[in-house]
């Protein structure tokens, strides 16, 4: 077993894990490491091969592989230590991580760790849709790796099921490759992807997306034959009667991410049931100090620039963890009525806070309300919120605030 | 063309022990089986129980072979290396009324010389997620991971030379004079014996030679797989009391060899012996009746979900019950028929095998080989292994150090040695089924392009060809620009 000291380790290669590490060294970390079990860096980037990245952080339209690129470049003139083909097995209250790859067993003590392990994609079974076991039933990000990075085709007359980003780029990428995209099936009355994406990648090539629909069953013995579609009512229940069959030999699941958090059992870090992330400070420190998290493993963003931004957070106050004295005292922020979740969930220093959060359900015109008992501390009207959509603000947060002890409450209200 | 002396259809559970019991005599023996690995049919889809003898009447075939089998699987585990776990089982009174019920199983038990049965009240039970009225505790329970069990007969017989032919269907029988002929939708073969192991096709088979005097009910048995996350809600197994009807011992809660749990089987007769959909309704039920027994387990913990088919001799107006039938036609002579192995088959198999060679070895004079080869000793996986001893493997061999399975942390090597089976099953559940990747928490998601990547390059095979399951489950259409070129 090898044994290594360092500063600031990274878990994870993708956009996250590369713009912590930067912003860590260019913070003053000297010992910087990125362990990442792909071959590559970039995470899911690569096989992103779009265009659409980039422009909130830098006002250019770029690939994924090329927006890699960038950062990749970046650690590499930084000369931050990478470690690929590593898969992290676990680390512990101490921050000794324990990672293997083909070289062997490696123990990393870091001073601190940024998480950055992405997120996987759920599968049926989380959908729990019944029927047959065929095989052509594939999650839409394994779907796009193989068309992407090994030109291997897995349909040829496809159903998406989920009208997420995901789904969206894959239904027109297998457009392009001559496939017959039949439709994209989506169980809310609204498309969960971005607004863009439905009109570049459904509209603009004719694929019909059926809203309030899902999929009841998957018919075929070996390969997928056809699956039963049927119209869902307020309980999202299939309403009898509505049900239909679709000849197909394809169904791609894009149903959602699932951050990537099972490392952090070991270590005893708490997570937030709703973001599937660790709950954080304003920091992004988790609830084992000295541990840092970003990217999509924090929370699933939208859009990897916002993420980018976030992430060279988590890497500069990584950077800075030891001059950093820790205060005792801290307020929860907890989402109230209209509001899935808010990052961080909570805050120990008074200053600037950026605040990242989800309303429950679209709405044009709303007003958004962050509360200390009776006392408002923000009121803010949003326009077109929308779940899809995240949302985010950068508060000030009065010491008074902090030191009373109460909990904040983020509220969106539609009253105005 | 050859003449073998046995050819056996099927290659469950039944087929593959009664092939690895064969392999130790000087006989050619040939398995065809129609799926593209061993254990494709109920073999693979069971709750993975070894049985203590409880549930079957006395002097029934059904508690003799349970009994047998049970006793002898140690030492079966020990050579042939699948894992096995005695892990014990309660069965639950929810109420009083419900103790006479515990009282008549152990009864049936002691008559079967079932060993350490107790009937324990609520207080006594080791479980801290259960609360029951009272339980009988049966400690020679276990469990097996019960593809891997057929899977270890299959390919030490394999290794001493018994053929298996995958993706072989038998869709004719004829005997002639002294010798059966089997046609195959991969040509004729010719045997002096033929065991018809065929599981829910049993009937079919006898119908190529003769009028069969039996029907074949299926009964389907849904489950759900729960994430390893909730492994510590129980420690052993978990079944409520029998249902008074259709022959089956209601849904329960099994842990796993793998980690995970289990919850099922629920028991519903359908017409067709195919039919192994999983539906909406029994899915909710599953997690209903599951509740009944362990309020904390949640839907969100489903990480997969499949169905096997019970092959029932007795409808469910006869209550759904019936014991086995092991015999040769009489009109037939040479024709071996196992018929209606439903639970406790997967217990009973390596009994049921002895017994079956014995009627082989009033046709067949069966001398022992010199030269049977003993199953490799099979190596912990890297998962289970100390830090020691994963650096001295990835010393030898750098693929050990390359995980390929995030859920299940299962290494390049692992499954390298997965698709190098004497068998030469290359699907993606055959890899899964013998070293588990692809059976975690994301089903593939990670581990399909390497396993794919694996294929392609150390083993030379063109995607179009790379199936998932059975022989016509192909998983991609090609490169992207053939497709589109069609
Ligand atoms: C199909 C698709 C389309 C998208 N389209 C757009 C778009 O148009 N515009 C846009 O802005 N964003 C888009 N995104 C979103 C963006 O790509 C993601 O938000 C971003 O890649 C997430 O970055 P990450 O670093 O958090 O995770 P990832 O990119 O997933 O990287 C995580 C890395 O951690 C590694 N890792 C995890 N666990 C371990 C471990 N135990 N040991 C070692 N390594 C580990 C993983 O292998 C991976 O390399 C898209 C995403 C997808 C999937
Ligand atoms: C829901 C359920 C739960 C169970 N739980 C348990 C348990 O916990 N413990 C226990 O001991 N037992 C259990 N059992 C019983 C056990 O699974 C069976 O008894 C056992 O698997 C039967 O094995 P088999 O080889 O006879 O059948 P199968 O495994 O079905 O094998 C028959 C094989 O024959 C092949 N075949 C059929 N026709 C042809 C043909 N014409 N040509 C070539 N090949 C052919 C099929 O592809 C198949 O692979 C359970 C069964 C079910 C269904």
């Amino acid at each position: 077993m090898s044994n290594q000291d360092v500063d600031v380790a990274v878990i994870g290669g993708g956009p996250a894990g590369l713009a912590a590490a930067v912003s860590a060294k260019e913070h003053g970390a000297k010992h910087v490491v990125i362990l990442d079990r792909n071959s590559w860096l970039g995470g899911i980037l690569p096989q992103c091969i779009h265009d659409g990245f980039g422009v909130e952080e830098t006002g250019e339209s770029m690939t994924g592989p090329e927006y890699a690129e960038k950062y990749i470049s970046m650690a590499q003139q930084q000369n931050i230590g990478v470690m690929n083909e590593t898969m992290v097995l676990h680390f512990d209250k101490k921050r000794e991580i324990i990672a293997v790859n083909k070289k062997g067993i490696h123990k990393i003590k870091a001073k601190t760790i940024v998480l950055a392990m992405g997120c996987r994609e759920k599968t049926r079974w989380s959908a729990m849709i019944p029927g047959d076991r065929p095989s052509g039933i594939f999650t839409a990000g394994v779907a796009q790796s193989f068309i992407n990075l090994y030109n291997i085709m897995p349909g040829k007359n496809v159903v998406i099921l989920g009208s997420g980003d995901v789904g969206l780029i894959i239904a027109r990428r297998l457009k392009f490759e001559g496939a017959n995209v039949l439709g994209v099936i989506e169980i809310l009355p609204y498309a969960s992807g971005l607004p863009r994406n439905v009109v570049q990648c459904l509209d603009d090539y004719d694929i019909p997306l059926f809203l309030n629909h899902t999929v009841t069953s998957i018919e075929g013995r070996e390969r997928l034959e056809r699956i039963a579609i049927a119209q869902v009512n307020k309980n999202m229940n299939p309403i009898s009667g509505t049900e239909r069959q679709i000849k197909c030999d394809t169904l791609l699941l894009s149903l959602g991410l699932i951050p990537e958090n099972e490392l952090l059992k070991n270590a005893d870090i708490k997570i937030d049931e709703i973001t599937g992330g660790p709950v954080v400070d304003q920091n992004l420190e988790t609830t084992l100090g000295g541990v840092f998290a970003c990217g999509n493993c924090l929370q699933v963003y939208d859009t990897v620039d916002m993420l980018s931004i976030d992430a060279k957070r988590a890497g500069k106050n990584a950077a800075k963890y030891n001059k950093s004295k820790k205060l005792k005292t801290s307020i929860k922020l907890i989402a109230g009525k209209g509001v899935r979740y808010v990052v961080p969930q909570k805050i120990d220093v008074a200053g600037t806070v950026h605040i990242t959060l989800r309303s429950e359900k679209p709405q044009e015109k709303s007003i958004l309300w962050i509360i200390e008992n009776d006392k408002i501390i923000l009121r803010k009207k949003l326009r077109f919120v929308n779940p899809a959509n995240m949302v985010k603000l950068v508060i000030e947060i009065p010491p008074e605030v902090v030191k009373s002890g109460h909990k904040l409450e983020v509220i969106i209200d539609d009253k105005r | 063309m050859k003449n073998f002396h046995v050819a056996i259809i099927g290659g469950g559970v039944i087929g593959s022990s009664i092939a690895w019991e064969l392999s130790k005599y000087k006989l050619d023996v040939v398995v065809f089986e129609m799926g593209s690995d061993v254990a494709s049919g109920a073999s693979k889809a069971n709750s993975g129980v070894v049985h203590s003898g409880i549930n079957s009447p006395p002097s029934s075939l059904k508690a003799r072979y349970c009994v047998e089998g049970n006793k002898i699987l140690q030492s079966l585990a020990d050579n042939l290396g699948f894992p096995l776990k005695w892990i014990g089982k309660y069965v639950i009174a929810k109420n009083e009324e419900e103790i006479k019920e515990l009282e008549r199983l152990k009864k049936v038990g002691i008559e079967n010389c079932v060993p350490g049965l107790k009937i324990k009240n609520g207080a006594e039970v080791t479980e801290p997620n259960i609360s029951c009225f009272a339980a009988l505790w049966v400690p020679t329970a276990g469990i097996v991971s019960p593809y891997k069990f057929t899977m270890a007969f299959a390919e030490n017989a394999a290794e001493n030379d018994v053929k298996f032919l995958l993706e072989t269907k038998v869709t004719n029988l004829i005997k002639h004079k002294d010798c059966f002929i089997l046609k195959t939708n991969k040509g004729e073969y010719q045997s002096l014996l033929v065991v018809n192991a065929a599981g829910l096709n049993c009937r079919e088979i006898i119908s190529m030679v003769e009028k069969p005097d039996f029907n074949v009910y299926p009964c389907r048995g849904e489950y759900l797989v729960l994430d390893k996350k909730h492994s510590s809600l129980i420690n052993s197994m978990i079944y409520p009391v029998p249902p008074k009807e259709l022959g089956v011992l209601g849904v329960h809660i099994t842990p796993t060899i793998g980690g995970n749990i289990l919850l099922g089987p629920s028991a519903e007769f359908i017409d067709d012996t195919e039919n192994k959909k999983t539906t909406r309704e029994m899915m909710k039920t599953l997690i209903i009746e599951g509740r009944k027994i362990i309020p904390a387990i949640s839907d969100r913990a489903v990480i997969n979900a499949y169905s096997g088919i019970r092959c029932k001799l007795a409808s469910p107006e006869e209550g759904g019950w019936s014991d086995y039938r092991i015999e040769e036609s009489k009109q037939v002579s040479g024709l071996i028929s196992l018929l209606g192995i439903e639970s406790p088959g997967l217990t009973g198999a390596p009994a049921i095998a002895k017994d079956v060679v014995r009627m082989i070895s009033q046709s067949i004079e069966l001398k022992f080989k010199d030269n049977f080869k003993f199953a490799k000793i099979k190596r912990k996986r890297f998962s289970e292994m100390s830090v020691k001893e994963r650096s001295d493997f990835i010393k030898k061999d750098e693929r050990w150090g390359r995980i390929v399975c995030r859920c299940e942390q299962i290494t390049e090597k692992e499954v390298i040695d997965a698709l190098s089976n004497p068998l030469g099953a290359k699907t993606l559940s055959s890899v899964k089924y013998r070293c588990r990747a692809g059976m975690g928490r994301c089903q593939g998601g990670f581990c399909t392009q390497h396993i794919i990547r694996i294929i392609k390059k150390q083993f030379n095979m063109d995607v179009k060809n790379i199936k998932l399951r059975s022989p016509d489950s192909n998983l991609f259409f090609g490169r992207t620009r053939e497709v589109r070129n069609e």
